[in-house]
């Protein structure tokens, strides 16, 4: 494929990098996109990722079975570090998921045409993160079978959640997050399970996609409430997703603990957010496109926009770094201070110094287009990107916990073997979902793909 | 003829360019058919108007969605923290409203999101498994390459033989009648 890529030095060639490979119909992007499903055999490759992802999966279970058997002792966290590994874990995926929003969404709205062949499977993404992320909290309560308890419901006792507590609210914006992140990629989902229905060549696929399809007939009626109702989710999910990280860091933010009150961080956690959920999109679309010929829908332009997104919102991040820094200096206040200390000389400053090296330091390398262009670097940078942001949440988390006010109240963290289980776990039940997902469901947008065979083939007129 | 008629849904036209079907909407409406819809793998731009379609009903239904979630949601924390289960902490104002608003938020956009796509559905008499559109021959083609246009039968300029004789005047392939059942 990279031979076939023109000369990454010439910027008028450049610009010219399709969004869509040119040559294609409406007929090819169909059948390529839906043979993946349809028609493609299950490779080794495929099989050998998914057993292993499987096996992982079934770590995740067994570490939550011993955990509801035993309970939260057998984490690492005491008392003054409460938090731990699952908030770490849970900011961190549910951050994940604010990319595929982002591409789905705002990109939607802001009429960006690159956004169509990654849409798709950012948000499969999205709602895997938020699976992944909402188990955290959930088993993090101790007796997840009473979670029951923090939706308003008439009880017996006459009593209500506390709806002044960011917990509370916590609950109330992931679960919107996730219900509207699959109402979104389920609508966006009907044109095309009626295009593997009309394809399928077997009775069972026939019924199954058919009753998904929910008998979509391309109507030209329909398509045009459609559109009303998909312009309009777009429209609602773009605040929606700066709300729910919004919402995460006032969990934060609102409590008095040092290096946690602070205003800047709705701002950074979003940017934050977007940040890593782009690595993460980039770490999926490239063997994607590789394993399955994708390169081209899913092109050079496209690596090479996420790349430059990762910049700027690896960017904001660091202006977020830097404020949390230079205000906790110039408050004067001596807890504040006294973190800084912390984070630069205390037991955990190895992970302040990785997470700048990760999250600030590695990413300025994206400024350099031969860079962006590499497959392979981009892909590592991703990891690297992945890593940072999680230290990231590590460091709020547990450095903050560890020391504050009174030395007598200070303590130490180290997570056991069970939380890297279930942190494991939670990637191991990610990638098994990529997997199912690109196996039965179109990861690729069909319908958007052919408009876009419409609109360059309006333009090549 | 008229016997005939009530085992037909209609005449189906099949098209291979959008810029064809929407030149024949315009052309099968100035004709004085009413009762016709065109089935496309995608939308096509331009074709709500050249059908004569208006606004639809969908924002309304998500506003109406949103107003509800939204005035239900801060009334409901109203309701609970000064009406039914009041509690003085320290002589703070119990109707805190500052701190109902993410609350209310969020359930503005989950009202609203979920009025959007289940009244998109129910306005376009989704899920409906079968439809007659689907006994066309050729149909499958419709979510993936080819553009449809299907004159119906109940409409009263209906004649079997003329309306597919139109159509194949305005150049459209396979010209067949589409059975009812």
């Amino acid at each position: 494929m990279s031979a076939s890529q023109p000369p990454i030095d010439s910027p008028e060639i450049r610009r010219l990098t399709p969004v869509l490979a040119p040559g294609h119909t409406y007929s090819s992007v169909t059948d390529k996109i839906s043979a993946i499903v349809l028609t493609r055999p299950i490779s080794l490759g495929w099989l050998i990722g998914f057993v292993l992802a499987f096996s992982v999966f079934g770590v995740l279970n067994i570490a939550i079975g011993w955990l509801i058997t035993k309970g939260v002792g057998i984490w690492g966290i005491n008392i003054p570090i409460g938090w731990g590994f699952a908030i770490v874990n849970f900011v961190w995926w549910i951050g994940i998921g604010h990319a595929g929003t982002l591409i789905s969404a705002i990109l939607f709205l802001l009429n960006q045409k690159w956004r169509t062949s990654i849409n798709r499977f950012a948000e499969a993404m999205t709602l895997f993160a938020v699976a992944c992320a909402g188990i955290f909290p959930l088993i993090h309560t101790g007796r997840p079978w009473y979670a029951f308890w923090m939706f308003p419901y008439p009880s017996v006792m006459g009593i209500w959640p506390q709806f002044r507590s960011p917990l509370i609210w916590d609950v109330f914006a992931v679960s919107t997050y996730g219900t509207v992140s699959l109402l979104f990629w389920f609508v966006g989902l009907i044109p095309d399970l009626a295009t593997l229905r009309d394809r399928s060549t077997t009775k069972l696929k026939q019924i199954i996609y058919g009753m998904l399809a929910l008998g979509w007939r391309g109507s030209a009626r329909h398509w045009h409430r459609y559109q009303s109702a998909y312009l309009l989710l777009a429209g609602l999910a773009t605040p929606l997703v700066l709300s729910v990280h919004t919402v995460v860091s006032f969990d934060f933010s609102v409590a008095i603990v040092p290096g946690w009150h602070t205003t800047i961080f709705p701002p950074y956690f979003v940017a934050g957010a977007i940040y890593s959920g782009f690595a993460m999109v980039i770490t999926i679309a490239i063997p994607l496109r590789k394993a399955y010929g994708l390169e081209d829908f899913i092109t050079m332009r496209h690596l090479d926009n996420m790349a430059k997104v990762m910049l700027a919102t690896g960017l904001i991040v660091a202006y977020g770094y830097f404020f949390e820094f230079f205000m906790s200096l110039y408050s004067g206040n001596k807890f504040d201070v006294f973190l800084v200390h912390q984070r630069l000389h205390g037991p955990y400053s190895p992970f302040y110094y990785a997470l700048i090296l990760c999250n600030i330091l590695i990413p300025q390398l994206l400024w350099f287009q031969s860079i962006r262009n590499n497959v392979i670097v981009l892909f590592l940078m991703s990891i690297v990107v992945n890593v940072g942001m999680w230290l990231e949440r590590f460091v709020i988390v547990v450095i903050s916990l560890t020391r504050d006010f009174m030395p007598s109240a200070w303590g130490r963290y180290s997570p056991t073997v069970w939380d890297w289980a279930t942190f494991i776990g939670t990637m191991g039940m990610f990638v098994m979902l990529i997997f199912l997902f690109v196996r039965v469901l179109p990861a690729i947008s069909i319908a958007e793909m052919r408009e876009l065979v419409a609109e360059t083939s309006e333009e090549h007129k | 003829m008229i016997q005939h008629r009530s085992h037909i849904y209609g005449v189906i036209g099949e098209f291979e360019s959008p810029e064809q079907l929407v030149h024949a909407a315009a052309k099968i409406r100035e004709e004085g058919y009413r009762y016709y819809e065109c089935y496309t793998p995608f939308p096509l731009e331009g074709l709500p108007e050249a059908m004569g379609m208006r606004r639809n009903m969908v924002p309304l239904i998500t506003l109406i969605g949103g107003l509800v979630g939204g005035l239900g949601g801060f009334g409901f924390q109203y309701w609970v923290n000064v009406i039914s289960y009041p509690m003085n902490i320290a002589g703070r104002p119990l109707n805190s409203w500052p701190a109902f608003i993410p609350v209310t938020f969020e359930l503005t956009i989950l009202c609203a999101s979920l009025s959007a796509v289940f009244g998109m559905l129910a306005l376009n008499g989704l899920p409906q498994p079968h439809h007659p559109i689907f006994n066309a021959p050729r149909f499958s083609h419709a979510s993936s390459d080819r553009f449809f246009v299907c004159i119906q039968a109940r409409d009263k300029k209906f004649h079997l033989e003329a309306t597919a004789r139109f159509l194949q005047g305005l150049s459209a392939h396979h010209v067949s009648e589409v059975q009812d059942d």
